[in-house]
């Protein structure tokens, strides 16, 4: 019974250690998106009709 | 047929630490540090975030072709003592995760990399991950005694993809911090190797103190100092340089090549009588060299945007 506990502590901490990695991971996407999409990066792109503010002024 | 060995309880069940081993945290911390560095004394400016964002895939990236290479490299370094308790060699972690690990975090941060920044800065993390998993890893690190210097090369990057994640670009600037760090790899791993007692040779890596001897090395060390020192100099001309850094490499090179100059007058006897004092000397200087060179030019970075 004693090397089962051992073993899932240490799973435990392996569990914790990557769902605060995912959480982290989910963080950095989210706050990047909040950036780019308030920054008003191009959000459009080509969607099989021709949709002239698109068209690149050079 | 059902296979129910992916059931059976291992022997050790790894912890966290153990997989991020896999990532060499030490290697990163360098990758982090010249990475910003490239990444703040470039022209224009990232929101903090992207910031935040391209050096944590830079590091990813860097923590994947280290994976990739304790997988490639888990024979060799289950022979050495330096790296038998590595997490593969050791047996924690099984040698498939290491792989698997090392691919999808290659995938990860580079499209990370790419939607928080730009294509190039991407192209150029997958290309460091390429060099270094398979052009040095598996091919050239084995089989030539330069391997130090292509190895060097994968190290070199970090700036150039921190400078491009900014500009979308390569430029004189962000070469020259590349090659500041490729010439510098060698003379400081090579004095490294004349005062280690290294066992490279029982695990058939070709070093270059085994292959063509210590007198050689010391050779080969100061070559690649009296080389190193134009790279310096010239990446205090350049934009990103200023009165901070051409004053480190002005100093910084002129220890490093007197201390070179040191290291090739003496053979291994005198080296021996002293414990290797002056080799010793020239490895502790040349982790300072590396850092204050990157600190100069934050200086200078941070005097222009005062100025500006």
């Amino acid at each position: 019974m004693k090397v089962t506990h051992e073993l899932h502590d240490r799973r435990k901490s392996r569990n914790i250690g990557v769902g605060l990695t995912l959480v982290g991971f989910i963080a950095v996407v989210f706050a990047l998106t909040v950036v780019k999409v308030t920054r008003g990066d191009p959000m459009q792109a080509f969607d099989h009709v021709v949709r002239p503010e698109m068209e690149v002024v050079n | 047929m059902a296979d129910l060995s992916i059931n059976a309880p291992r022997e050790y069940e790894p912890t966290f630490g153990d997989y991020f081993a896999l990532l060499k945290p030490r290697v990163m911390s360098l990758v982090v540090f010249t990475a910003l560095v490239g990444l703040l004394v470039a022209p224009g400016a990232l929101h903090p975030v992207e910031m935040f964002a391209a050096i944590l895939f830079i590091a990813l990236g860097a923590g994947a072709s280290g994976a990739l290479n304790m997988w490639y490299d888990a024979d060799i370094d289950a022979v050495m003592r330096r790296t038998a308790k590595r997490p593969v060699p050791s047996g924690r972690v099984e040698s498939g995760e290491a792989l698997a690990i090392g691919l999808g975090l290659s995938g990860i941060s580079v499209v990370m990399l790419a939607l928080a920044t730009n294509l190039v800065a991407a192209g150029l993390l997958a290309f460091t991950i390429f060099f270094y998993a398979i052009i040095y890893s598996m091919w050239l690190k084995r089989s030539t005694p330069q391997n130090i210097v292509i190895g060097g090369a994968a190290g070199a990057f970090p700036p150039m993809i921190g400078w491009a994640a900014v500009t979308g670009d390569v430029s004189l600037a962000s070469v020259l911090m590349f090659g500041l760090i490729f010439m510098w790899t060698p003379p400081h791993f090579w004095a490294l190797a004349l005062f280690t007692k290294s066992d490279y040779g029982d695990a058939g890596v070709p070093m270059l103190t085994v292959t063509h001897g210590r007198d050689s090395t010391r050779r080969h060390i100061l070559a690649y100092t009296v080389l190193l020192a134009p790279v310096g100099i010239g990446l205090a001309l350049t934009s990103v340089g200023g009165p901070v850094t051409m004053a480190a490499a002005v100093i910084l090179n002129g220890l490093f090549l007197k201390g070179a100059y040191d290291i090739w007058r003496r053979d291994d006897a005198s080296a021996e009588a002293d414990n290797y004092a002056v080799e010793k000397k020239f490895f502790k200087l040349s982790l300072y060299y590396l850092f204050l060179h990157f600190t100069a030019l934050l200086a200078d970075a941070a005097i222009g945007g005062l100025m500006a």
